[in-house]
This record gives structure tokens, sequence and C-alpha cells, in this order.
């Protein structure tokens, strides 16, 4: 859903694990899995971080 | 036919009243045409006269605006118009609303036609352009022959109740209406024209249009990640049980605040899911698929980040209208505001 993130106009996106559980994966172990929400939020926080000018998408996994 | 009975409505600039010294000046009505009403006089040709140029200060109608257009619309109603002429606004703003607020009373309370013009980005126009015909105009008042005719070319349409083309032809803002045509071409050979065209690097014009997203600046974060507080925000359909606020599995217009005080992630047995856009098995499962409370309230611990905000707010993103999106949105910013917040997490499906 990124690109209508940009299309939209939000201005830092960070990519998510899924429709279905943006922040889980059903696959991991629990562990695992909270493992994988920590990234995805430090990476939203490294975006809060970093000035954009534009809508900017900050890389994946 | 009769010759139509014609108001216009000018600003304390336009009116020839006074410049920003003058803003504050309360309605008056003058008999005849003052100013820019001359051209709508002479565009007129012999179909209609001016009988009152009606004219107010800017900052009048700013500041009251209710009371101001009342008295505007009493003023108007005296003059027994047959079709009122706002403006042109061009790109002033509050000129602008307020020939976009006249012109809508005057529609809906005096049952008369009402046209104003003005530039595309004065606010009025995404105010007003749903209830008036706003002629696209320049933003300065150079052309002002020219505009003004327009202006009375497309009012003259209204009070003869003679059919409208569509924006682009008639040259006034989309209105937000569908209408039914019988086109030529089916919707294949329209569809691969309009390809052939954009192949070929020819202008093109598609059928549907896009709604306009304004572009928002991006805001800096003002403190240190460590010092600042952080609020999480979804539009996935997290909902304490029994959806207490009535949010709407689609197509919402509500959203609810929900306090996460004292808690160290969310249980999944006091929560439920009512978006009806995803299959919502897994984040009902464990409610931090959605809305990460769990490793936030880590970070706020080891204090990466200085604050987690103590109230989630959750809407279903849908269906959902713009204009309804918008207002949530605009509602949620002031409240986080208020509370102090920094920055926001918005996690979305």
């Amino acid at each position: 859903m990124t690109p209508v993130a940009v299309m939209v106009g939000a201005n830092r996106i960070v990519p998510a694990a899924g429709i279905i559980h943006p922040l889980g994966n059903t696959e991991l172990s629990p562990d695992e899995e909270k493992a994988l929400r920590r990234r995805i939020v430090e990476k939203a926080l490294q975006a809060l971080r970093t000035e954009v000018v534009a809508p900017t998408v900050f890389g994946g996994e | 036919m009769k010759s139509l009975r014609v108001v216009c409505y000018l600003n304390q600039f336009f009116g020839q009243l006074g410049g920003e010294d003058k803003a504050g000046v309360g309605p008056q009505a003058v008999k005849g045409a003052v100013g820019p009403a001359r051209a709508v006089e002479q565009a007129l040709g012999g179909a209609g006269t001016v009988v009152a140029t009606v004219r107010c200060g800017d900052n009048y109608v700013a500041e009251q605006t209710d009371k101001a257009v009342a008295e505007l619309l009493a003023l108007v109603a005296a003059e027994r118009p047959d079709l009122v002429i706002a403006g042109p606004a061009f790109l002033a703003g509050r000129y602008g609303v307020a020939c976009g607020a006249l012109c809508a009373a005057v529609q809906a309370k005096l049952g008369i036609p009402a046209v104003t013009g003005m530039h595309g980005e004065n606010p009025g126009v995404d105010l007003y352009r749903r209830q008036v015909y706003i002629v696209e105009t320049g933003a300065e008042a150079g052309r002002m022959l020219a505009e003004v005719g327009r202006l009375v070319a497309l009012g003259l349409k209204l009070v003869r109740g003679e059919p409208l083309g569509t924006p682009a032809v008639e040259g006034y803002f989309a209105r937000g209406m569908t209408r039914h045509i019988v086109a030529e071409r089916n919707a294949a050979e329209r569809a691969v024209a309009m390809l052939s065209a954009k192949l070929a690097g020819r202008p093109f014009a598609s059928e549907v249009p896009l709604p306009d997203f304004p572009r928002i600046p991006a805001p800096r974060l003002l403190k240190t990640l460590e010092g600042a507080t952080i609020a999480l925000v979804t539009d996935g359909g997290l909902v304490p049980q029994g959806n207490p606020d009535g949010i709407e599995p689609l197509n919402a217009t509500r959203y609810g605040a929900y306090s996460i005080e004292g808690k160290a992630g969310l249980d999944a047995g006091q929560y439920d899911n009512v978006h009806r856009g995803y299959d919502t098995t897994y984040v009902k499962q464990d409610p931090h698929r959605l809305v990460p409370v769990d490793v936030a309230r880590e970070l706020e611990e080891q204090g990466a980040i200085g604050k987690l905000h103590e109230t989630v707010y959750s809407t279903t993103g849908v269906a959902t209208t713009l204009a309804h999106s918008a207002r949530m949105g605009r509602e949620i910013a002031e409240k986080l505001r208020q509370a102090g917040v920094d920055a926001v997490i918005l996690t979305s499906t």
C-alpha cells in the first residue's frame, strides 16, 4: 500500500509486514514476530528523526 | 424579455471605499454600478441593469461572517434582483470567502442564481465550489473586463434556465455533480483512444477526476526522540470489546480514543476489530499486529522515546470519504497537539 500513501501525500512512510498484520507475521515464532515489530517501529522512529520535503518511503527490511 | 435586475457585491477596495484602512466598514448598498460593477453592466449589454452595488469591508465579513452575510442578504433582497454577481475576488482570500458565503446565502434564502469568480488558490474555492458557481479567474484584476464577461455569461444562462456545459467548457470550478450523458463512443473505444494519445505524447483528459490531495509540508520533529512524546494512531479498526463508540465497519465518520494507561500491552480479550476491509482474524488474535503498544512501551522504558502517549486513536479506513478522513485527522491532530504530543506513528492496513 505504500504507493497509495505516497499518492495521498503521507510524508514519512515505512513499509510494514502486510495488510492483514502490518506489524506482525503469523509465520514467525512469537519472539521473532515481536522482533520484527520492533524493527518496524524503530524504522518509524528513524523516519521521524529524518527531515523530508516530499513523501518519502523509508526502505523495508 | 424584461430587463434583468442585477445586484453586484464588491469589497471595500473594489467598491472604491479604500484599502486596508477601510476593511472594517460594514455593509452598504449604493444605487447603480460602482467600479467592476460597471464592467458587469457593460457585459449585460441590453439584457439587464445593475440596480445596486452592495459593498462591505473584508474584515467586517471575515470576523463575523454569519452576521455580515445576514446583513448583506437583507440589502440584496431589498433590491429584488434576478441575479447576483459577486466579485470577482481573484486571489484575495477574505474577499473570496465573503463572495462564496454571500452567493450561497443568496441561492438558499432568496432562491435566485448567484455567480462569483476567483483564482483556483483562493480559499473560497474549496469552501464554496460545491454550492456556488465560481468562475475561474486569474490571480489579479488585469483582465477584469473579459473575466467579468464570463461571470455574466454564466449568470445569464442560469437566470434563463439554459443548459450548462461541463465545468471545463463553461469555465467554472467543478461542483462535484455527476450528470448522465450519452457518449458517442463506448468506454473501450474511448480508453483505447486515450491510451493511443498517451503513447503518442498527445494531450488527453481522463474522464475520472482524481481527488485533489493538497501537499502538506512535512513537519520537523522539534525535539530529540528521547525527549519526545509519541502517540499511536490507527485506521485499522481496533476497538474495545463492544465497540463503545459505534465506529462504522466501513465509511467511517467516527473515531475512538482509547486509554492505554498502565498497560504494558493490549490484551486480546479486551479488544475487537470492526474493520470490514481486510481479514481481521490475525489482529484480533494479537492487537499488537496492528497497534504496537508492546514494543512502544519497551522503547519508552528503555528511554529510546521520552513518553508513549496514553491514548490510542482508532478508526476504520475503508471506503471512508476524503472529507470525513480530513475532518477526523484534523480533530485527532488537534487533540494530540493539546496533549503535548510531538509525533505520531500511524499504523495502517
